[in-house]
């Protein structure tokens, strides 16, 4: 009916949030910060993040929000040079190279030794804020033998239905693509091919595939290694679980830079400094439910001990994801259409 | 001719205008953006477009087809007994899932329909060993149908609500059966309607994103739609971007022009309109069709709403409820919402005056091709996508105004605009058959001009606006805007909370948020019949 319902929702940020936000600034200094919604929600880390860093700095932090992380880069493609944004917060890997060929971003400059990645990571421009695997989740209400390897879910019962999500539209899609090509690599379309009997459906994004699993539609979903630890802490129950998989995990890192105006506002190096300190990091793990990239000031909820720790961590490299992606969702195409 | 009258087309060509500078605003400035830019264009117009357009085309035609071919014996069975039990109701529930998000009312379905639904709990309480599957193009078909079948039937049964008693009377008086009374009498009205009304439900099917992927299955069903949100969002070529969009205008508009082959209007007689009172006596076996109809329309529309209901009743209503940013959404909801209705009512009033206007005084002749736009012309806006809009005018004001402090204003118009093509079908017949009915009288009386609106006009529009109102403002309140690019700190409607509630584990929040919006709807239904009523009614009462 209205059919960008779920994927453009519009960008606008929580009304409490507004509230506080078109407050008179306080301080001199301004930082403006383009985000992603979910960051600014009201039970997001933003206004968390927000009022530690105001205090830092005696600053005012404006957060502007648009969908996700794909929808960051577009708006700052169309702005251009003359973006507002000091900071971008909230691209992943897999955009990072189309962000650096834009010109738009100037390099950080700052001191990245507290970040901890697995597998570990170097950037100039970009400094990464959380972390998280990708994951089959399964209800353990349904699934007795959930499968242990991409190779298992492939090959496995086509009658145990799972739920993607499209990697034309969003971002856990293209992360499942990604997994199975650094898997599979050139028999990817086969593997593909093999999968489709068990694909239930192909979502547009996340929520309506996440909304069909918890409504019993699949036993399985795409998603995050720490969705189970939503259910334990918000919801006690731990009858939805990850599914480790021998081949190891796809990972996704998120991550912030300043634009090449922003590195005139030396407010923009310091929060992006802030961002690797525990203040902002202990925001990140029960507010974006993703592992935080840097200490946090106390250890993490138990819940976050229970989840799967990946054997391996799978990860392609930007330049290669943003040259190749058009071939291999064609390829997926294909495969998953005949 | 008055100076009055003259207006009308005036009016009409402003009201077009508007529109075009809407959607050909955006797509003009999208289209110079785009110039110079990296772009693959129609390069890739490979198999995979030819097949996407294609899907695109046939699953539109067949939920068009059979929400129509469901919705006139419905709306002839709902006409038939004006006197149904809890008929008002199922009315207004009719109009709910006009209001409801996509994902609200995909869940609704699967909730009946899933493999985990309804239905597979009573196969397996009969110990059958089957699971229902609906991914593919049944369950794309189902969900169309549900949006469509009550929107349908609500516009064939306002278009028999505008025939004059008199007709039935003679009807029954003459021993009409149940076919002539059809042929002679109903055909004329809902074939008249019919083809806009088809052409309706194909630009709304066309357009559909979130219902065709989640239940389509795979990448199979595929509409041009998520072609060109790939297109601009994921892959930012804006170029091929547009080349879509005109293709999806330039399909839409043949196929449009194909059907409005079919509806060739019919003269109306004179007569002087009273309430719609049916003199028939229809016999029993009619009665028992006509009461299985509608049974089966109430049932298919309401299990998928009655789903909705109970997943939110789990919810935590009384905390949601007790939140501010709820309250704060439900109230910007609402002020957008009527601001949209209130902008789309005026723009399809200067339409529908116009057109009949024009078709009045050219009388016999063939309808000029500015009449002709007049009558689809406006619809179109709903086949150019929202984002691709917001998109085009946030690239044409960024460099005047700032765009974030452009957003209500550009979520009102373009919610206005997408309201128009169903106000206008609401309107049309209404009025329409008014000016028939009182043209010559008027003339003959010499009332003209803001009298003639008062006394003549209003007492038979009073109704069909409010319910206009209601309609336009319903979609307003469960669409999600076309803000994606004009990010904005103040506005949160109920629908985007609900989605963001949706997209970070809250699935309870979510159903609770669905009821509500689902319950605003259908005051809103309930307010506009009686307040619509209550004001022709006095204005009647005044004339008489």
């Amino acid at each position: 009916m209205r059919p960008f319902n779920t994927l453009v929702k519009s960008a606008i940020l929580a009304g409490a949030l507004a509230l506080g936000l078109t407050a008179p600034a306080k301080a001199e200094g301004k930082l403006t910060v383009y985000t992603y919604e979910s960051f600014t929600a009201e039970w997001g880390p933003g206004p968390k993040v927000k009022e530690a860093f105001e205090k830092q700095c005696g600053c005012t932090v404006e957060f502007v929000a648009v969908t996700d992380g794909v929808a960051l880069l577009n708006r700052l493609k169309l702005e251009g040079p003359s973006t507002k944004a000091d900071v971008v917060l909230g691209l992943d890997t897999n955009l990072t190279y189309e962000a650096s060929e834009t010109g738009l971003f100037a390099p950080h400059g700052i001191d990245t030794s507290a970040i901890s990645i697995p597998g570990g990571y170097q950037d100039d421009t970009f400094v990464p804020f959380d972390y998280g695997y990708f994951a089959v989740i399964y209800d353990t209400e349904k699934l007795k033998n959930p499968p242990g390897s991409l190779k298992e879910l492939v090959e496995g019962d086509p009658k145990q239905k799972i739920v993607i999500e499209d990697p034309r539209t969003s971002t856990p899609g293209l992360g499942l693509l990604l997994w199975v090509k650094s898997v599979y690599g050139d028999k990817a379309g086969e593997a593909w091919d093999k999968l489709k009997d068990r694909v239930l459906t192909v979502t547009p994004g996340w929520s309506e595939a996440y909304g069909l699993f918890t409504k019993g539609e699949a036993p399985l979903v795409l998603s995050y290694t720490t969705s189970p630890a939503y259910h334990i802490v918000a919801e006690k129950t731990d009858r939805y679980k990850a599914a480790p998989f021998e081949e190891g995990h796809y990972l996704q890192v998120e991550v912030a830079g300043q634009t090449a105006n922003g590195a005139k506002n030396p407010l923009s190096a310091q929060f992006l400094t802030f961002m690797t300190s525990p203040a902002f990091q202990d925001a990140i793990p029960e507010n974006n439910w993703m592992f935080p990239a840097a200490k946090t000031s106390t250890a993490l909820n138990p819940a976050f001990e229970t989840l799967v720790k990946p054997a391996k961590t799978l990860i392609l490299s930007p330049e290669e994801v943003s040259k190749n992606r058009k071939a291999w969702i064609d390829e997926w195409l294909s495969a998953m259409s005949l | 001719m008055t100076a009055d009258r003259s207006l009308k087309p005036l009016a009409g060509a402003s009201a077009l205008a508007l529109l075009a500078i809407l959607a050909g605003g955006a797509l003009l400035s999208l289209a110079i953006e785009a110039m110079g830019g990296r772009t693959e264009g129609f390069a890739t117009f490979d198999s995979y477009l030819w097949r996407i357009a294609r899907f695109t085309l046939v699953q539109a035609l067949l939920s068009m087809l059979l929400s129509v071919a469901l919705a006139v014996p419905l709306a002839r069975a709902l006409h038939a007994h004006p006197a149904f039990p809890g008929r008002a109701m199922i009315l207004r529930l009719f109009a709910l899932p006009l209001a409801l998000p996509a994902l609200v009312a995909v869940l609704g379905i699967t909730s009946i329909y899933g493999r985990n639904g309804l239905l597979a709990a009573t196969f397996r309480a009969l110990g059958l060993d089957a699971i229902p599957d609906i991914y593919g193009l049944t369950g794309i078909l189902i969900a169309h149908v549900f949006f469509n079948l009550p929107l349908a039937t609500r516009l064939i049964l306002s278009g028999l609500d505008s025939i004059p008693e008199d007709y039935w009377k003679l009807a029954s008086q003459l021993g009409m059966n149940g076919w002539a009374r059809f042929r002679l009498i109903e055909w004329p009205v809902i074939g008249r309607n019919l083809s806009g009304i088809a052409g309706l439900i194909f630009m709304l099917c066309i357009t559909s994103f979130t219902i065709v992927l989640t239940l389509g299955g795979g990448p199979r069903a595929t509409t041009l739609e998520v072609a060109i949100y790939q297109a601009l969002h994921f892959d930012f070529d804006i170029a091929r971007a547009v080349s879509l969009t005109l293709l999806q205008l330039c399909l839409t508009i043949a196929v449009l022009a194909v059907l409005g082959l079919s509806g060739r209007p019919a003269e109306e007689g004179f007569s002087l309109h009273t309430a719609t009172r049916r003199f028939d006596r229809p016999p029993l076996g009619a009665k028992l069709l006509d009461g299985g109809l509608i049974l089966f329309g109430l049932v298919f529309v309401g299990l998928p709403i009655a789903g909705t209901v109970v997943s939110g009743l789990a919810a935590d209503l009384l905390r949601l409820l007790s939140e501010r940013p709820v309250w704060q959404a439900i109230l910007t909801s609402l002020i957008l919402g009527a601001s949209a209705a209130a902008l789309s009512l005026i723009i399809s009033l200067a339409l529908v005056m116009a057109r009949e206007y024009l078709a009045n005084e050219r009388r016999d002749a063939p309808p000029t091709l500015f009449e002709r736009a007049l009558d689809l012309g406006a619809s179109l806006i709903m086949v150019v996508p929202p984002i691709v809009i917001g998109a085009g005018w946030f690239i044409l004001s960024r460099h005047f105004v700032d765009p974030f402090s452009l957003a209500p204003i550009m979520v009102v118009s373009v919610n206005a605009a997408m309201a128009i093509p169903f106000a206008f079908r609401i309107l049309r017949p209404s009025w329409d058959t008014a000016a028939s009915r009182h043209n010559r009288l008027c003339a003959q009386l010499g009332i003209a001009g803001w009298n003639r609106l008062r006394l003549i006009d209003w007492p038979a529009l009073a109704r069909p606006l409010g319910v206009a109102f209601a309609f336009a403002m319903a979609l307003s309140l469960g669409d999600l805007g076309t803000i994606a690019l004009f990010g904005n700190n103040s506005i949160q409607t109920l629908p985007f909370l609900l989605l963001q509630r949706m997209g970070s584990y809250r699935t309870e929040d979510a159903a609770g948020l669905a009821l509500i919006l689902g319950f605003l709807c259908l005051l809103l239904m309930i307010i506009a019949d009686r307040g619509a009523s209550r004001l022709a009614r006095t204005e009647s009462g005044n004339n008489g």
